[in-house]
Parts: C-alpha cells; structure tokens; sequence
C-alpha cells in the first residue's frame, strides 16, 4: 500500500516532469518573440526587459533556470499585468475555480449516482426513458450553449418575479455560485448517469442481490446496502477524468457567467499572449489534475478492498 | 473357412441417407452479420441516415444554395428567418433641412412635454424624419429611439439626436434603420441641458425601400424590367435569417459545416492513423521496446487535453491570414493517439494468443498474411467504433477553442465560432446561436448513437448492456 502510493507519486511527479517541458518546448516554439506585443518599444527598452525575463540567455540555460524555478514554486511574473507574480494570479483565482468545480462535482456526482440508480431500477418505463432522453441531450449538446441557456433562464427568471431572484453573473454569495455550479456540472452528471444505469443494471440481477431477496431483507436496505454501494464502484473510476473535464469546462462557464476563476484568466492570458501566466498555469493545472488522477486511484483502493493496490 | 473377399461394392453405403443437415442460407461475412444487425437498430439506423444528410448537406450544399457566405447583405443585418422581405422603390436620398418654427411661445411655470410627434414624412429605411411643436420655455431637445415601449420609469433607449435650439422642432433619425418598430421619445431640455421629467413617445413602423439603382444592380427585379416608383420589390432571400454582419446564414452553415465535419473526419482518421501503427509496432516488437513506447504514450495521455490542445495552437502558429484549421489538426492528432494506441495494442497480444492464429501458423502461414488475414480485419470492427466515437468529441473541443477564441480564425464560419457570435446576440436575435448550436447537437448525438450501434454490431465483446 505504501509503497504503491510512493511508486504513483513518483510516477506522478515525472508526469508533472513531461508537462512542463513539453509547455516550455511548445512555448519557445511559438513564432517572433513574446515582446512581439509590445508597440513602440526601442532597443534599450527590449533588452532590459529582455534581461527581466531571462530572455537573452541561451535556451538551454532558460530551460534550467525554468525547471529550478518550477520546482521550487515559483511561476514568475506576468507579461502583461504589471508587477503581479503568477503565483499571486493562481492564488487568488484557484480558490473561486476550486469552490466552482468542487460544487459542480458534488452536483455531477449526486445527480448521476440517483438519476442512474432510478433509470435503472425503472428500466424501460416512463422516468427511464425521460431520463435518459435528458442525458443523451446532456452530453450531445455543448457546455456553452448550456451556460448561455442558463443564463437566459436566469434572465427570465428575474424578469417574471420581478427581482433578482438569483444574480444572473458575477460572484461573492452562494446564490452566485448555484447556477454557473450546476450548469458546470450537467454534461458530468450526464455522463455518470448513463455509467451508473449500465453498473445498476448488472448489479440488478446479481446472484447476492437475489440472496439478499430470499433471505428475506426490505427492497429498501437492499437497495442501499447491496445495489447502491456496489453499483458506485465503477463510478469511482472515472472521477479522475471527471475532475479534467469539469476543470476544462469551468473556463466556459466562468467566462459566461462572468467568474473571477482562474479558468478565465488563462483563457484572458491566451487571447494576450502573456507566456509566463499561461505556462504557470498550464503546469499548476497539470500538476492539479495528476495528483487528482493519484488520489481517486488511492480512494479506489480503499473504497473496494478487491482491488489490490500493487 | 471361406476366403472372404471383399471389393469395393462391399464398402458402398446400404442405403443412401437423407441430408439430416444442411447449410440452408447462405453463409455471411463478418461485415455482412454486422450490417444486418445495424439494420435492426432503428436508432443507429435513422443516425446513420442523419450523418449521410450531412454529408451531402456539406458537400452538395453549397452547389445548390451558391450564396458567397462571406458576401454582406447591408439591408438585412440580424434578420430572423420568415421576416418580411417586402420593399418599396422609392427615389435617392434627398437632403432634408429640417423644421424650424418661427417661435417658441413664452413658457409658463415648469416645462412640460411636446404636445405630439409627428412623422413629417413616411418612416423608411432611408431616413426618418420627425417633427413636434415647440415647447414653451424649453431650450433644446433630446431624441431616443427604443426597440421597445418605454416603461414607465425605464429608459427610454438610445440617445440618437441632441438639439440645442428650441425652434428646431425636427430631427432626421439615419442611424442603422430597419424595417422594424421603433419607439421614438422626445424630451425637453431647460438651459442647463437638464432634462424635464415628462417624455412624449410616437410608434413608427418603418417600411423598407430600394432606390431604382439598388434594385437593379442588386437583380431584385428582372433582367430587362425597368421598375417605376412605387413598385413593390422583394430584397434576397435568407432561408434561415442573416448573422450581425448581413452573412446569409445558410450559407455560412454550409461552410461551417465543411470546416468543423472537415476537422471533426480527418483528425480522428489521422490520429486513429498514426494510434495504430504505434500501437501495433508496440504490440508486435514486445519486450523492452514495448514498454518504452506504451510508458511515452502514457505521459501523452497524462497531458491536460484541452490545455494541450490551447499551447499547441499557439505553437503552431496563428499568423494573420491563416485561419487556424491546420494547426487545430496538427494539435489534435499530436495529442489524441495514445488511446487508439493502447487499444490497438491491447487487440494485437489478445489476437496474437487466439487458436485461429495457431492454426493458421501450422497451417504455415506467414507473418504478412497472418496480418492481413487475420490481425487487420479483427482489429478493424474496434477501431471503426473508436473513430465513430472520435468525430463527436473532436467537433466539441473545435466548437470549445472557438468559443474561447483560439480555434478557427473569424472570417472563415465553423460551427463553433458560429455560435461564439451568435451568443453576444442572443437576446435579440436567437436564430444566430439556435441554428449552429442545433447543427452540433444534432451531429454530435447522430455520431454518439451510430458509435452505440456500430459496437453493438460489430463486436460481441464490446456490446453494450443497456
């Protein structure tokens, strides 16, 4: 056990390894320069800002002052927002994208566990079929479109009661948060639900759960204790690539719904080019969603004790 | 003891058996097994047709509906689809001096509200000219036009004209005029350019014309028709409305679809590609080179896809001019290999153990055809499903990077950045994001569902169990 967990960190950190010189390989491949932006600015300028950055030594030597400064925490300072230090960047806006996706998640993961058990339980009937029509809508239709559907309900909403019921963007108070949360959550929920209906239905007609019936046990503890707990199993599983996607989609959703999150930031850094914002975040989100993948496995483990953690 | 001798006759069966078995049908093929149990899945079978729909809607579309999508129609900007296209022809546009009254009569207490607004001629699309009566004591006029009627206490909409004499008792509205419904709102301004509070309001439907000129070079009338004053003309036709610039949208969907279906077939046929021969070369060498190359490809998998997919596209280069499609292609297969990959992998050391295999060597074949007989066509049911899967989930990450604005560059229309547009508008005019949005949803479930009837098709092991 310790020594899987020791194996899977250390695996996990020469991941973290791959991403961020494959972020420092695609960013020095970008063409022209990242002054490039900068309009009107004369020789003496550019080489000092040049020497700021780092950018006059050779690339091997930045790609080591790069990786000893990734190791030891430090991201550097933004291109574009004068004097504030990624690290500063990551530190204020991961809290609101992390309170965002752990509230989608919670969403994702309840609603796909209950919807799933029901389709399951009432297979082929009414609530099965308008479920699952739900969820095949869910996943063909894109996370934006969603998000702008939301808002417009919101908009609506607001419009009929006459109030603000629920601020339509923005963030501060949990009435900010329930929306853009559920709306982030909605294609995950979409995609645990179909994941938990399969695991339901197999469990079903396990031969314990027919044991469980003819010793006598209520439907209700048999449903709890023999088909909900097993059914999860597989669920667990794909919480890992559940997280990628949720952490991905939160950029949309907090672009939409106008969020302060760190998702938005990095779309915002994109669209100017600002290099060192975009590798910090890009390995800080890779580094994330390793240690994600590492944990959920581990919780596996303890979770079903018939997978052995080698 | 009798010699016994025996000749052939002897072996000869007594009786000639009935054929207590026989082959009555005709044996089937894999592929043709597989396709009459997709001809039984009604929902694989209506997506199918619905992927072949849009197929020829990419492909013969544009050669049928031949409207340039990048050509503007200026008279209809953000016109929904079914709106009135009637016109009127009317002559060139005549300058307008105004009204300006003689006098304003002596003011009284406080300053009220213009008595009434009229239209001093019929509202066009060419210009609409208002006029009022002077009112007492006021020093100047504001004009507002709204889309909607003002509410009591709510704005009164766009600030459009500003008049600082109170005898000018007219205003000639130019500004981006449709044929639409405008509410017009005047109120008087006292000497410190402050508003009064009471607002005077004129409906005005504004009916659409064409000079004598635009129509002909626009082919709104016939060839060799000469149209008089008065006549009535219908402007082009948008089946499905125009987007903010006047673009038809039709056309623009058409396009877009070449762009995203082009992007959403071919990456996933590369990158499924390239997945294959790693895979198999990984699976056939083995050994110590095997695990090298299946360690690289799970460092590939561990890259945050769509992150991956943002740094990639800037790598490779979004200079003016390029529209971005190629670099999107180059990211997408440089990221999405390994899983076909692994599966391709994971196919060939489970065939390679199979009996037929075996048999087949003792039989004394060789590696190429061992390959080509054996591991192609098994392997090949597998994969046509993971490319089937693959086409959806490649037209949302296009549609993703467009909305965020790093995907296909804007003059050239994808579905993605269609509807990129189409969300900033979507309050007023909700065809620009229904229409693309649409065409993705639809796509990406028709794909979804034949991906669920291909694999239950064509592979007993993969069958789904719903």
């Amino acid at each position: 056990m310790y020594s899987y967990t020791l194996k899977r960190l250390f695996q996990g950190l020469i991941t973290i390894w791959f991403i961020a010189t494959a972020t420092f390989v695609a960013m020095h491949s970008v063409p022209g320069d990242p002054l490039i932006n900068e309009r009107g600015v004369n020789e003496e300028i550019r080489r000092n800002l040049e020497e700021r950055y780092g950018l006059d030594r050779p690339v091997l030597e930045q790609y080591l002052i790069y990786m000893s400064n990734m190791a030891k925490g430090d991201f550097g300072i933004s291109f574009t927002q004068q004097n504030r230090s990624v690290n500063d960047i990551i530190r204020e806006h991961f809290p609101v994208s992390a309170t965002l996706g752990i509230l989608a998640i919670v969403f994702a993961g309840i609603g796909g566990v209950l919807w799933g058990a029901l389709t399951a339980l009432y297979r082929n009937r009414l609530p099965d079929v308008i479920i699952m029509f739900l969820v095949i809508l869910g996943i063909s239709v894109p996370s934006f479109v969603i998000a702008a559907i939301g808002q417009l309900a919101l908009v609506s909403l607001n419009g009929l009661v006459g109030f603000s019921v629920l601020p339509v963007a923005g963030w501060g108070t949990v009435l900010h948060m329930l929306v853009p949360s559920l709306v982030l959550g909605l294609g995950t929920m979409a995609f645990l639900t179909r994941l938990m209906r399969s695991s339901m239905l197999e469990i079903i007609s396990a031969d314990f759960v027919r044991t469980a019936y003819s010793k006598g046990l209520p439907p209700t503890r048999i449903f709890m204790k023999h088909q909900l707990r097993n059914a999860i199993l597989p669920v667990i599983t794909v919480l890992g690539p559940a997280i990628a996607a949720i952490t991905t989609g939160g950029f949309v959703v907090e672009l939409v719904f106008a969020i302060p999150g760190l998702g938005r930031f990095f779309v915002q850094a994109v669209q100017q080019l600002d290099y060192t914002v975009i590798m910090g975040t890009t390995v800080f989100y890779g580094a994330f969603l390793v240690f994600m993948v590492i944990a959920v496995d581990l919780i596996y483990g303890f979770v079903d004790p018939r997978v052995r953690l080698e | 003891m009798k010699d016994l001798v025996l000749i052939a006759k002897d072996f000869a069966p007594i009786a000639v058996e009935r054929e207590a078995q026989s082959i009555t049908r005709p044996s089937l093929s894999y592929w043709q097994d597989a396709w009459l149990r997709l001809k039984t899945n009604r929902r694989a079978l209506i997506s199918l047709f619905i992927v072949v729909g849009l197929l020829v809607f990419t492909i013969a579309g544009p050669w049928v509906w031949t409207i340039d999508p990048a050509a503007q129609d200026l008279d209809q900007l953000s016109s929904p689809p079914g709106a009135n296209r009637r016109a009127i022809i009317v002559t060139p546009y005549l300058p307008w001096s105004g009204i300006t009254a003689d006098s304003v009569p002596i003011s009284g207490q406080t300053i009220g509200a213009t008595a009434e607004i009229r239209l001093a001629q019929p509202a066009t699309t060419q210009a609409v000219r208002l006029e009022w009566d002077p009112v007492p004591g006021a020093t100047g006029y504001r004009v507002y036009r709204n889309l909607y009627s003002p509410a009591p206490d709510g704005a009164l909409g766009l600030p459009i004209g500003e008049i600082y004499d109170a005898r000018r008792i007219s205003y000639e509205d130019l500004l981006d005029l449709r044929p639409t419904r405008f509410w017009y709102s005047i109120v008087a301004t006292d000497e410190l350019g402050q508003e009064v509070a009471e607002y005077t309001t004129l409906v005005v439907n504004v009916i659409r014309v064409v000079t004598v000129d635009e129509a002909i070079s626009d082919g709104l009338v016939g060839p060799n028709v000469v149209p008089k004053l008065g006549d009535e003309v219908f402007v082009k036709l948008h089946p499905l409305g125009t987007d903010y610039l006047g673009r038809d949208m039709l056309a623009r969907l058409m396009y877009g679809a070449r762009v995203s279906l082009f992007i959403g077939i071919i990456a996933p046929l590369f990158f499924v590609l390239i997945g294959i021969l790693y895979g198999s070369a990984a699976g056939f060498i083995g050994g110590r080179v095997d695990q090298f190359l299946m360690r690289f490809a799970d460092f590939v998998v561990a890259l945050p896809f769509l992150l991956f997919m943002i740094l990639f596209k800037i790598a490779f280069g979004i200079g003016p001019g390029e529209s971005g499609i190629l670099p999107m292609l180059v990211a997408l297969i440089v990221l999405s290999w390994p899983a076909t990959a692994r599966l391709v992998r994971g196919q060939i050391l489970q065939i390679r153990e199979e009996a037929y295999i075996a048999a087949s060597q003792l039989l004394g074949a060789k590696t190429y055809y061992l390959i080509l007989r054996h591991m192609i066509p098994n392997t090949l049911g597998v994969i046509l499903v993971t490319i089937t899967f693959a086409v959806p989930t490649v037209i949302f990450v296009e549609a993703f990077l467009s909305f965020i604005g790093m995907g296909v560059a804007p003059p050239t229309p994808s579905w993605g950045s269609m509807c990129n547009e189409g969300i900033q508008t979507m309050l007023n005019h909700p065809h620009e994001l229904i229409f693309p949005a649409l065409l993705i949803s639809i796509t990406v479930l028709a794909f979804n569902l034949l991906g669920d009837g291909l694999r239950d098709a064509l592979d007993a092991r993969m069958r789904s169990r719903e």
